[in-house]
């Protein structure tokens, strides 16, 4: 078959694997257990790298802004862009990342496994809907710990920040406090875990996907881990271009 | 008692290319049919047709009234419910203790009580013999045992088909005796509808009562036991008495001048061999669908080969030739 056909083909079956999905959430009986025990897998997996990454990523910021905004004079200022920088953008990213790169091809890696060792289709031939059972759990648990990490990466991210423009670069702490409010708004958190939701959601799709469609023996689970990592990767970005364009169409801006 | 599984016209294609086409057949409910075929005939795609795992692009599955393609995904899981699955590996989860993997469709499904869960569970791991071994992992124990814990889990529910998916694939010879023994001693006690796909050939001519055989995408034959080990059909013979010589090559089959230089060559097949006695359960009473030795043979004037039997085969008849029992009434011979 063809390039194009096979690539829309998958992503119509994608698409409809995400409705089903859909449909699974509103099935009885919830599984609670499954639910808790992947939410403290992906937390557990995912929590050290995050606040590992936000904290240079805060001070990143920091460093970029610091010569250009005492050229100008304005060094309370740097607080405010730290917390924009870090909410509004960073937080989700680092916490998509984050979410896709460990929590992600972990599921695609297990539910790949079970795939090729027949055990999806042993399941549904005991009469069990694999998508009700392990996806639509793995999907919730990964939406949940995206927004809780996304609060971690946005405190982390800032006190770095905070951190290394009071110690490093010699600024007023209770500047970099002060302006926190100058740019930055309550709706700037929102959207950011509304990203997170997004992300997290997209990316345990896609892991789950790729991972109950992996077919060839154990190369083709690592072939699915591979590619849902770099489609993940994609999608988010895709996905945080959209929700901050609509963002800026929707909520009016501080300062403009 | 089992049901009975109607096969019409079922066609099945991956990409364009043709798996099997148009295969009729009734596993009759209560008894033990082996499906055989040469590696790569699709005989695991007709398995999991069978279940509803993968949709037939033509052709319909009756299971007590109901077409099997045809309902919806939330129906099929109601029927799945009458069949229990054994896979190549067991397709245990990993993830689960063998205890738990046996319990798991009972928790799921049913509403018993964790003690009476815990007698059910014994009693099918008594059953397959892995009592002791409920607290190990799948990936603890050896291929054998993970295919016993399989089956414990597939009767879990009291299942009234069952499917073997090559339950002999990987066994010592030892370990696939003692299996096929306990096919024999479960089909006695559950009565269920047994369909068991394999290449084994020693299983094939001594447990089943049906044999079909699937060969170059179509099914080439399916009827009673004897009537396949008795058959002259160049396919059927070469497959179960495992010889080279007949229209089976190395590759999926052989090129037509190839079969013709063979024919010209006057190539003498071999004689068939002793038609074996079907394995009885191991306490001795009959099986329900089990037949008498011969008497498929009888009823069709067919005399099979010199030894069959063991000597059973006691009926003095006028010895009719191979050759002209070719024609039977019934029996589906395709081409």
């Amino acid at each position: 078959m063809s390039g194009p056909v096979t690539a829309v083909r998958h992503s119509g079956e994608f698409f409809a694997f995400c409705l089903d999905t859909l449909r699974g959430l509103g099935r009885r009986p919830v599984q609670v257990r499954e639910f808790v025990q992947q939410a403290w897998f992906i937390s557990s997996v995912s929590i050290l790298p995050a606040a590992l990454v936000s904290i240079p990523f805060g001070a990143v910021i920091a460093l970029q802004l610091g010569s250009l905004v005492r050229q100008l004079g304005a060094q309370s200022f740097t607080g405010a862009a730290s917390v924009l920088a870090v909410v509004r953008e960073a937080g989700p990213i680092v916490t998509a990342l984050v979410i896709a790169g460990a929590g992600g091809s972990a599921i695609c890696a297990d539910l790949g496994s079970r795939k090729i060792r027949e055990e999806l289709d042993a399941m549904q031939v005991l009469g069990i809907d694999p998508i009700h059972r392990l996806v639509v759990p793995r999907v919730l648990a990964s939406m949940l710990v995206a927004v809780l990490l996304n609060g971690l990466v946005s405190v982390v991210g800032v006190t770095g920040g905070y951190a290394f423009n009071v110690v490093l670069q010699g600024g007023t702490p209770g500047a970099y406090l002060a302006s926190f409010q100058a740019l930055g708004q309550l709706p700037d958190l929102l959207v950011g875990e509304v990203k997170a939701l997004l992300f997290g959601a997209a990316a345990a799709l896609v892991a789950a996907y790729k991972g109950m469609t992996a077919k060839g023996g154990p190369k083709g689970v690592g072939d699915a881990v591979n590619q849902s990592v770099v489609i993940t990767f994609m999608l988010l970005f895709a996905l945080n271009f959209v929700v901050t364009a609509g963002y800026f169409q929707l909520v009016p801006q501080k300062g403009s | 008692m089992g049901v009975e599984v109607a096969v019409q016209g079922l066609t099945k294609s991956f990409g364009g290319q043709p798996v099997w086409s148009d295969i009729t057949l009734t596993l009759p409910a209560g008894e033990i049919s082996v499906l055989l075929g040469p590696s790569g005939t699709g005989k695991s795609v007709f398995l999991k047709t069978l279940v509803g795992l993968l949709r037939p692009d033509r052709g319909s599955i009756v299971i007590e009234g109901r077409d099997l393609p045809r309902l919806s995904e939330r129906a099929l899981y109601e029927v799945r419910k009458l069949f229990g699955v054994l896979f190549q590996d067991g397709a245990l989860f990993g993830s689960m203790t063998i205890y738990d993997n046996v319990a798991f469709p009972l928790r799921e499904h049913t509403r018993k009580t964790e003690s009476q869960i815990r007698a059910v569970v014994t009693e099918k791991l008594d059953m397959v013999g892995l009592v002791g071994a409920e607290r190990k992992l799948p990936g603890e124990i050896s291929g054998g045992m993970r295919k016993r814990a399989g089956l414990a889990r597939a009767l879990v529910l009291d299942p009234q088909i069952i499917l073997f998916d090559e339950p002999d694939s990987g066994l010592d010879p030892v370990r696939t005796a003692y299996l096929n023994q306990l096919i024999i001693d479960l089909n006695q006690r559950t009565e269920a509808t047994f369909l068991i796909v394999t290449h084994d050939i020693n299983t094939a001519r001594t447990v089943p009562d049906n044999i079909g055989l699937i060969y170059h995408g179509h099914l080439a034959m399916f009827g009673p036991r004897e009537m396949l080990l008795s058959s002259t059909e160049p396919v059927v013979r070469q497959f179960l008495n495992a010889q080279r010589i007949g229209p089976i090559g190395m590759a999926e089959e052989k090129d037509a001048e190839e079969l013709e230089a063979e024919a010209q060559a006057g190539v003498e097949l071999p004689p068939l061999p002793p038609i074996p006695l079907q394995l009885p359960p191991s306490d001795g009473m009959p099986r329900r669908a089990e037949r008498p030795p011969g008497q498929w043979c009888r009823a069709h004037g067919v005399t099979p080969p010199p030894g069959s039997f063991e000597g059973r085969w006691a009926d003095e008849r006028p010895t009719v030739e191979l050759a002209t029992a070719e024609r039977w009434e019934h029996g589906e011979v395709a081409r």
